[in-house]
């Protein structure tokens, strides 16, 4: 079986956000809208100041509360892990939004565009009316990994068949590909480094993974804790 | 474990709250209705406002949906959605209620009562499942919706048959709505200590905790006293009855909307505890049905 995972290297990620603007630019998200975002934090004083930086978005659980909340059951998983949204069938309902634990969905009621009403020629033709007034997120970029699939391509590997925001990471922070795979380029990343995975107490089993060697600094636990 | 980025969600409005603010009072008003009529005919004003509040809600969900044309693929996932339960639950519930109030068939009244207490604990299972808003996913959240119902529905029921004349009313009645607000108190208490207990946003916990003393003596602890006083000072017992079932409803609305729209502060991220080896992961779930009892994993957690 094949299971797509995602890999974030804290230790590498500089914060630059090109996987932000690649994930817009391939998926044609509106404003406001970020399937793909990075967090920055900062702790400490100055001169003795630290950051991190997060990626987050969708995390394509194992057992995504999203998909068994969803009424109309346009929330899928694929065999492969892969999260879903089917637009014709959502109806708008934002339960799998406040479901997910990673604030990884987002609806948008009205065409948004980055000029005011009038949408630039761009937005124009990528504009899809069925993404209006239903959920959506990020897919993995699904639809690149299979076309390189079909093309005999290995996603993870070639471009061709990986996500946009891992082929556009200048710090090769971000990796991709199957985990299921003993040999697979995530699967020596995770058997190599330290690594956690966010909120996995509740259940879900992310199929994203943060590599990260440091436990944080006191001071930063306790301004997180309860926040 | 390392919270932040905490913040109000807001795709669940005034709209959503009013859903389990005036269905579940709608839901509580027709088991209590029926059940105190029961077996003979329930008034046809009891009955139509019991079902009136309940297309309330309905009507303000649809109002919130992004594609109400398509509200029909609601009924689509009954396998694990809770709010496919709730709605199936209500579109049983609504044409068993009028047909048993216009056919006057007091037995159908009855069945859509116990359907009331239902659609009562998919409204709480809908917060639970949402593991995303802490003040939701806590366990306790389920019998402090049911509780809160039922004492909606009791105090409703008072109010409107002194509205319509119809009292007195059966001394069991006020034994319930007694015995339902004292639910009500042990099930807010619990919940609200649970949730200090645990790791939810400070926000959340401070509005909730702001709400307490109005929750716990205004809207729970004043009614029963003043029921209680009721039973001694016979004359004024309809004064007494009506003051403490506004307050109970009130507070309860009050509770709900609080608990959906103001206190639903999403959890944030975090950074985990650090892991080493290539893990084995489980296979994806797909759409295997889940159980109707308590997920484990949440008890475990909420520990």
């Amino acid at each position: 079986m094949t299971r797509y995972v995602m890999i974030a290297d804290l230790n590498r990620c500089v914060g630059c956000q090109t996987c932000t603007a690649a994930c817009k630019h391939t998926n044609a998200t509106p404003p406001g809208v970020q399937w793909r975002k990075v967090l920055d934090l900062e702790w400490g004083e100055y001169p003795d100041v630290e950051r991190l930086f997060v990626p987050v978005g969708c995390q394509h659980c194992s057992d995504p509360p999203c998909m068994h909340v969803c009424p109309s059951t346009a929330t899928g998983q694929r065999d492969d892990g892969i999260v879903t949204i089917d637009y014709d069938l959502c109806i708008g309902c934002s339960y799998c939004t406040v479901a997910c634990p990673y604030q990884a969905r987002y609806k948008v009621d009205k065409p948004r565009f980055a000029y005011g009403d009038t949408p630039m020629e761009s937005e124009e033709i990528r504009f899809d009316e069925r993404t209006m007034g239903v959920a959506q997120k990020c897919t993995f970029c699904s639809d690149r990994v299979d076309a390189g699939l079909e093309k005999g391509l290995t996603p993870g590997v070639d471009p061709d068949a990986t996500p946009g925001c891992v082929n556009a990471c200048i710090a090769d922070a971000l990796s991709f590909g199957d985990i299921e795979d003993e040999e697979s380029n995530v699967s020596e990343l995770l058997a190599e480094n330290t690594w956690f995975q966010m909120h996995a107490e509740l259940g879900t089993e992310p199929g994203f993974f943060y590599l990260w060697d440091k436990e944080l600094p006191e001071e930063l636990q306790e301004k997180m804790q309860g926040e | 474990m390392n919270r932040f980025g905490s913040k109000l969600q807001t795709h669940w409005d005034w709209r959503a709250a009013g859903n389990f603010m005036f269905g579940g009072t709608g839901c509580g008003l027709i088991l209590m209705s029926a059940a105190a009529s029961y077996p003979n005919s329930l008034p046809l004003a009891l009955g139509l406002q019991a079902l009136a509040f309940i297309g309330l809600g309905l009507f303000l969900v649809w109002l919130e949906i992004g594609r109400p044309w398509r509200a029909l693929h609601v009924f689509f996932h009954p396998q694990t959605s809770w709010m496919t339960r709730e709605g199936s639950v209500g579109t049983i519930l609504m044409p068993l209620a009028l047909a048993g109030l216009f056919m006057d068939i007091p037995g159908l009244v009855a069945l859509s009562g116990i359907l009331g207490l239902l659609y009562l604990f998919c409204q709480g299972r809908i917060l639970l499942a949402s593991k995303g808003i802490p003040s939701w996913r806590e366990p306790a959240v389920v019998p402090l919706i049911l509780s809160t119902g039922l004492s909606e529905g009791s105090g409703l029921l008072i109010l409107t048959l002194y509205a319509i004349g119809m009292a007195p009313i059966q001394g069991w009645v006020f034994f319930s709505f007694i015995a339902f607000l004292a639910f009500r108190t042990y099930s807010w208490t619990t919940y609200l200590g649970k949730l200090n207990g645990s790791k939810a946003p400070k926000k959340t916990l401070s509005i909730l905790n702001g709400i307490n003393p109005l929750m716990l003596w205004g809207a729970n602890v004043a009614p029963i006293a003043l029921l209680l006083t009721s039973m001694f000072i016979s004359t004024y017992t309809g004064l007494l009855s009506c003051l403490a079932a506004a307050l109970a409803v009130a507070g309860g609305w009050y509770m709900k909307f609080t608990i959906v729209a103001r206190a639903s502060q999403v959890q944030g991220y975090s950074l985990g505890k650090l892991q080493k080896g290539r893990p084995k992961m489980k296979a994806p779930v797909r759409r295997k049905p889940d159980s109707f009892v308590f997920d484990q994993k949440y008890e475990k957690e909420n520990a």
